[in-house]
C-alpha cells in the first residue's frame, strides 16, 4: 500500500488516479496475499469495480464524488450493507444478507468509498483473539503464528497487511483498540453515540461502538468525520453535527495522567518499555505527564462480563430459525426447532455468554449481579470523571501483551477476559479512547499506546494522538513482505 | 357458614389508533394482506434500532388523563425476554418497573370505583396461524403496533362488575380518541384474576383468565371460574395458581400453565432507548383538549337537560353521537326533542347503514347535519309536520342532502290543519262504521284508531293528527 487514504481521494477526486486502478490494485493485494492472513471472509470484486468506475465517470463529469473519493473500506462481518452477507463469524447466520444498509455504510458510501468486502471476526465480536469464528482464524501479518486480536480480527488484519488504507470495526470493550495495537495501526474508539448504529448486529448495546481502523490517525479523523453525527434512526446516537478534525498541534500545554493500576506488574516488560517511552514523547511534545488513579479499575472486567453477556443474551434471542438464517428443525415443535437453531448455530464462546448473561438476569439474582454491576459502570465513570478534572487524557497501554499465539488462550476463557483489563473500563464509561503504535518488541512485535479523552472530546483526543504519532515513525514501520 | 366474596382485577390491553407503529414508521393497520406492513425494525432484522413514535406516546398520555392517573416525569422502557415464533426479537419492549403512569381510576357506578394500579407503554406480538395444515404461520404486520396495558387492583366484587368496567374503559378510550377498543379485531384484549374466600377470612389463591374473545366471554367466564373455585374447596380442595384458557363453546375453563411453569422474563432495562421524560405542561395541555367524557356528560343530560337515564347512555355510546346530539340540541332549542330524534332516527339510520357494524358508522359521514335536523325538529314545533310526514323527511335529507324546507315543499309534506278539509276526510272515514261509532260514543277511546287511519291515509299522512282526532269526537257526538 503505498498511500494513506487522505492521499489517494484526493488523487481520485482531481483525476489524477482512477478509482478503478486504486481498488484493483486492492484487489489484487488481496487476492496475493489474503490466503495467508485470511482478513475476508467475502470479497466484492465486481461490485468494488463496477462502484469504483460509476466514481471514475463521476468525476470525469466535473462532480465531487466526498472525501474518500475511491479509497477501499473493508467492512466487519457485523455490519449491514443490503444483500451482503454478515454472518457475524458465526453459522446461526450463516448466508444472511441485510435487506437494509447501515446508516453509518450508507454514509461511507456517500463519501465516496468502495466497499471490497467483509471481514473476519470473532462470532458475534464476542472475543480477543479472532479465533471464535466458524469461519476460519485470521492471523498476525507479523507474524501468521499469532492472533491479530479480536474481535475486529479480519479488519485490523486486513489494514497491517496493506490490503486496504481503511476498514471499519467495533468496539465493545476493546475490539478495535486490541487488535489494533496487536497489529501496528491505529484504532479509534469514539464518545459512545457518536456514530449511529443503525446496522451494526448487536453484541452489547449499551457499549458498542463502530470504530475505525487506519495506519495513521489523520485516516482515523476521515473516516471518523464521514460516519459521525446524528442519526433519526439510533434513539442512543448523540444530536451532533460530523466531527471534524482539529486542525494543528494537540498537545502542548495539555496534562496527560497515567493511571497507576494501568501499570501493575503484570504488564508484560516490552510492552512497559515502550509505553514508558511514548509516555517520555508525549513530555517532549509539550504535555506534563503526571499520576492519576482510577481506584476501581480491578472492578471492570467483571462488571464488564456481566452487563455486556446481559444485553447479549437479549441481543441473541433473535436467532431463533424463524425468520432468517439457520434453521434446525429438532423434534419438529417450535421450541424444539429454536433450541436445536441456537444448538447448533452458535460456538462455545457465543454459549457460555448467553448462558451467563442469562444468569445474572434471572429473578432472584438480578440485584447481585446485573444491578450491582451497573453500580460498578457507575463507579468506573466518576473514577473517570474526577481524573478528568485534572487531566486532559489518559495514557497507558492498550493491552498488557503483544500479540499472543493463536491457541494460547482459547482454552481459557478468564485469562482471555483478562487481557481486556485496559480497555473495558473505558467502554464502560463510554469515554473516547485511540490505540496509536508505539514500537515494538524485542521480538519485534507490535506495541500499542492508548489514549482517553473526555466524554465528547473525540477530536482534541484524536489531534494529541495524531500530534503524538507525526512526532513518531512508528505507524511506519510494516510487518516483513508488506511495502511501506 | 358465612358467604362467599369474589375478588377480581383486571389487565386490559388496548391498541392506540395511530398511524404507524411503535418503534418503526410501518403502518399500524388491521386486516391487511400478511406481512404487507413490516421492515428490518419490526421484523427483528439484526442491527435494527427502535425509535419511539411520538404518536404513540400522546395518545398513551392522553389515556392515564382521561383515567384520572398520575403521569410519571420520568419512565424507562425494559425488555421482556421469551421465546415465540411472533416475537421477532425474542423480547417484547415494555416498561417494568418505571411505567409512564400509576393511579386513577374509574368510576362504574353504584357508588364503586376501581382504582388503577398503572397503565404501561409496550409492543404487540405479531400473530401465529396455527390452523394452516401442518406449518405455524406468522403475520408481523401486528408487532410492533403500540399497546397500553392498565392493571387494576383487585377491587371488583363481581362479574357484572369487571363487565362495567370494561364498558367504561372502552367509552372513555374510544371518546379520548385513543383506542378503537374492538375486541373483534383485538385491539382490545383482556385477561382476568380471580379469587373466591368467605367473608371474614382472607383472600383466596387467584387464578388468571385468558382467551377472553368477548365482554360477554369476560362474565361468562368469571362466574364459571367462581362456581369452579368454589366447588373445589367446598369438596375440600385447594385453589392452585394458575393461569387458565377459557373456552367459549363450553363456557369452561381448564389449566394452561401452573405457576411452576411461569416464564422468567429477565427484564432489565432496554440499552437502545433512553428513557421518556413528560413535563407538567405537556400533562396540562393534554387535560385540556380532552373532550368532556361520557360519564360526565351523562350525568349533564339527565340533571341539566332532563333526559332519561337511558337516552343519555344511548347519546354517550361514542363521542360523535353526543356532539351531534349537543349541536342539534342547542340549534332547536328542545333537548329532548333532540334527544329523541338523534337516539331513535339518526341511530337507525346508521343502522342500516353500517349492518355489519359492530362500531357504529361516524355520524360524521350523514348526509344530514345537526343544524338541518335541529331545523326539521323545529318544523314540528310549529306544526307544519307531523312526525310520520317528518320521519319521511328525515329519510329523503338523508339520501338526497336537501334541506327539510325544500323537500317538505317538494314532496308536498305539509301538515293539513285546514278545518273544512279534515272534517271531510273524517265525515268520509266515518261513513259505515256504525261499529266504531258506537264504541266511541260508549267512550273507548281506542276505537278511534280505526277512524284516524283511514284519515291518515287519505290525506298522504298530511292531516293534522291532533285536530283528525279532534274532528272525530266532535262530529261523532254532533251526530248522535
Amino acid at each position: 500500500m503505498s498511500a494513506d487514504a487522505a492521499t489517494l481521494a484526493a488523487a481520485v477526486a482531481r483525476g489524477e488516479r482512477g478509482a478503478r486502478s486504486v481498488v484493483a490494485e486492492a484487489l489484487e493485494r488481496i487476492e496475493a496475499g489474503d490466503d495467508a492472513v485470511r482478513a475476508f471472509y467475502r470479497v466484492d470484486r465486481d461490485a468494488a469495480l463496477a462502484r469504483a468506475e460509476a466514481l471514475d465517470a463521476r468525476v470525469a463529469a466535473g462532480e465531487d464524488v466526498g472525501p474518500l473519493a475511491g479509497v477501499p473500506v473493508a467492512l466487519k462481518g457485523n455490519m449491514c450493507l443490503e444483500g451482503s452477507e454478515a454472518h457475524c463469524g458465526s453459522r446461526v447466520l450463516a448466508g444472511y444478507r441485510p435487506p437494509y444498509t447501515a446508516t453509518f455504510v450508507r454514509r461511507l458510501l456517500d463519501a465516496g468509498a468502495v466497499v471490497v468486502g467483509m471481514t473476519n471476526m470473532d462470532e458475534f465480536a464476542m472475543g480477543s483473539s479472532g479465533e471464535n469464528s466458524a469461519y476460519g482464524v485470521a492471523r498476525n501479518p507479523w507474524d501468521p503464528e499469532r492472533t491479530p486480536g479480536g474481535s475486529s480480527a479480519g479488519s485490523a488484519a486486513a489494514v497491517a497487511a496493506g490490503f486496504v488504507p481503511l476498514a471499519l470495526g467495533s468496539d465493545t470493550g476493546g475490539s478495535v483498540r486490541q487488535p489494533a495495537s496487536f497489529c501496528g495501526i491505529s484504532g479509534f474508539k469514539p464518545t459512545y453515540g457518536r456514530v449511529s448504529r443503525y446496522g451494526l448486529i448487536a453484541y452489547g448495546s449499551s457499549l458498542d461502538q463502530v470504530a475505525p481502523l487506519a495506519r495513521s490517525v489523520r485516516d482515523l479523523e476521515l473516516l471518523f468525520e464521514a460516519i459521525s453525527g446524528r442519526d433519526p434512526l439510533d434513539s442512543t446516537c448523540i444530536d451532533d453535527d460530523p466531527v471534524r478534525p482539529l486542525e494543528g498541534e494537540g498537545l502542548a500545554g495539555k496534562r496527560v495522567g497515567v493511571p497507576r493500576e494501568y501499570l501493575s506488574d503484570d504488564l508484560d516488560a516490552g510492552v512497559r518499555a515502550r509505553v514508558d517511552a511514548a509516555l517520555e514523547t508525549l513530555g517532549q511534545l509539550g504535555a506534563e505527564v503526571v499520576p492519576v488513579s482510577l481506584p476501581h479499575t480491578e472492578h471492570a472486567v467483571p462488571a464488564y462480563y456481566v452487563v455486556a453477556t446481559a444485553e447479549a443474551s437479549s441481543n441473541l434471542a433473535r436467532y431463533d430459525g424463524v425468520r432468517y438464517g439457520l434453521r434446525a428443525p429438532g423434534d419438529g415443535s417450535l421450541q424444539g426447532m429454536i433450541a436445536a437453531t441456537r444448538d447448533a448455530g452458535f460456538g462455545d464462546e457465543v454459549k457460555r455468554r448467553i448462558l451467563l448473561g442469562t444468569y445474572v438476569l434471572s429473578s432472584g439474582y438480578y440485584d447481585a449481579w446485573y444491578g450491582r454491576a451497573q453500580r460498578v459502570r457507575g463507579l468506573i465513570a466518576r473514577d473517570f470523571a474526577r481524573a478528568f478534572e485534572e487531566v486532559d487524557f489518559v495514557a497507558g497501554p492498550t493491552s498488557p501483551t503483544p500479540a499472543f499465539r493463536l491457541g494460547e488462550l482459547i482454552e481459557d476463557p478468564v485469562a482471555m477476559y483478562l487481557s481486556d483489563v485496559l480497555t473495558v473500563p473505558v467502554s464502560l464509561a463510554g469515554l473516547p479512547a485511540v490505540s496509536v503504535p508505539c514500537g515494538t518488541t524485542d521480538v519485534a512485535l507490535p506495541v500499542g499506546l492508548q489514549l482517553v479523552g473526555r466524554r465528547l472530546a473525540d477530536a482534541e483526543l484524536l489531534a494529541a494522538a495524531r500530534t503524538y504519532q507525526e512526532a513518531t515513525e512508528h505507524h511506519l514501520a510494516r510487518p516483513q513482505g508488506v511495502p511501506a | 357458614m358465612s358467604a362467599w366474596e369474589t375478588i377480581i382485577g383486571l389487565e386490559v390491553h388496548c391498541q392506540l389508533k395511530t398511524r404507524t407503529k411503535l418503534f418503526c414508521g410501518c403502518r399500524n393497520e388491521f386486516g391487511a394482506p400478511p406481512n404487507s406492513h413490516t421492515c428490518p425494525v419490526c421484523t427483528g432484522q439484526p442491527g435494527a434500532l427502535p425509535v419511539l413514535n411520538e404518536e404513540a406516546l400522546a395518545l398513551a398520555l392522553r389515556a392515564a388523563v382521561a383515567l384520572g392517573c398520575d403521569v410519571a416525569p420520568r419512565s424507562k422502557f425494559d425488555r421482556k425476554n421469551y421465546f415465540y415464533c411472533d416475537l421477532p426479537k425474542g423480547y417484547q419492549v415494555s416498561q417494568y418497573d418505571e411505567p409512564y403512569c400509576t393511579g386513577g381510576g374509574i368510576d362504574v357506578g353504584e357508588g364503586r370505583f376501581v382504582r388503577l394500579t398503572r397503565i404501561h407503554l409496550e409492543e404487540d406480538a405479531g400473530k401465529a396461524i396455527h390452523d394452516r395444515g401442518d406449518s405455524t404461520l406468522v403475520d408481523l404486520n401486528r408487532a410492533g403496533v403500540p399497546l397500553i396495558e392498565s392493571v387494576t387492583e383487585a377491587d371488583m366484587r363481581s362479574a357484572d362488575e369487571a363487565y362495567a368496567y370494561l364498558t367504561a374503559i372502552k367509552e372513555i378510550f374510544r371518546f379520548a380518541g385513543v383506542s378503537d377498543c374492538d375486541m373483534e379485531k383485538g385491539s382490545l384484549r383482556c385477561d382476568v384474576n380471580v379469587s373466591v374466600h368467605r367473608e371474614g377470612e382472607p383472600w383466596g389463591t387467584k387464578v388468571e383468565l385468558k382467551n377472553l374473545n368477548s365482554f360477554r366471554n369476560v362474565r361468562d367466564a368469571i362466574e364459571h371460574e367462581v362456581e369452579r373455585q368454589i366447588d373445589v374447596i367446598e369438596s375440600g380442595g385447594e385453589v392452585v395458581q394458575e393461569t387458565r384458557l377459557f373456552d367459549a363453546e363450553r363456557g369452561t375453563t381448564r389449566t394452561m400453565r401452573s405457576k411452576e411453569d411461569e416464564h422468567d422474563y429477565r427484564y432489565f432495562p432496554e440499552p437502545d432507548l433512553p428513557p421518556v421524560y413528560v413535563d407538567a405542561e405537556t400533562v396540562a395541555a393534554i387535560r385540556a383538549s380532552l373532550p368532556e367524557l361520557p360519564a360526565a356528560r351523562r350525568a349533564r343530560y339527565v340533571a341539566e337537560l332532563g333526559l332519561s337515564e337511558y337516552d343519555a347512555g344511548v347519546l354517550t355510546s361514542a363521542l360523535d353521537v353526543a356532539d351531534f346530539f349537543e349541536v342539534t340540541a342547542s340549534a332547536c332549542g328542545d333537548p329532548k326533542a333532540a334527544a329523541n330524534w338523534v337516539a331513535n332516527d339518526l341511530m337507525a339510520a346508521l343502522g342500516e347503514a353500517d349492518a355489519s357494524g359492530s362500531a357504529p358508522r361516524d355520524l360524521g359521514t350523514l348526509r344530514v347535519r345537526p343544524e338541518g335536523l335541529a331545523e326539521l325538529i323545529g318544523l314540528v314545533a310549529k306544526g307544519t309536520l307531523n312526525v310520520a310526514a317528518a320521519r319521511k323527511c328525515l329519510r329523503a335529507m338523508l339520501e338526497t342532502g336537501k334541506d327539510a324546507a325544500t323537500l317538505v315543499s317538494e314532496m308536498g309534506l305539509e301538515q293539513v290543519s285546514d278545518t273544512g278539509e279534515v272534517e271531510r276526510w273524517v265525515r268520509d272515514a266515518l261513513a259505515g262504521q256504525e261499529k266504531a261509532v258506537a264504541d266511541i260514543k260508549a267512550g273507548n277511546t281506542k276505537a278511534i284508531g280505526a277512524i284516524i287511519g283511514p284519515v291518515m291515509k287519505a290525506s298522504g299522512g298530511r292531516a293534522n293528527p291532533g285536530l283528525v282526532r279532534e274532528t272525530v269526537l266532535r262530529l261523532v257526538a254532533e251526530e248522535h
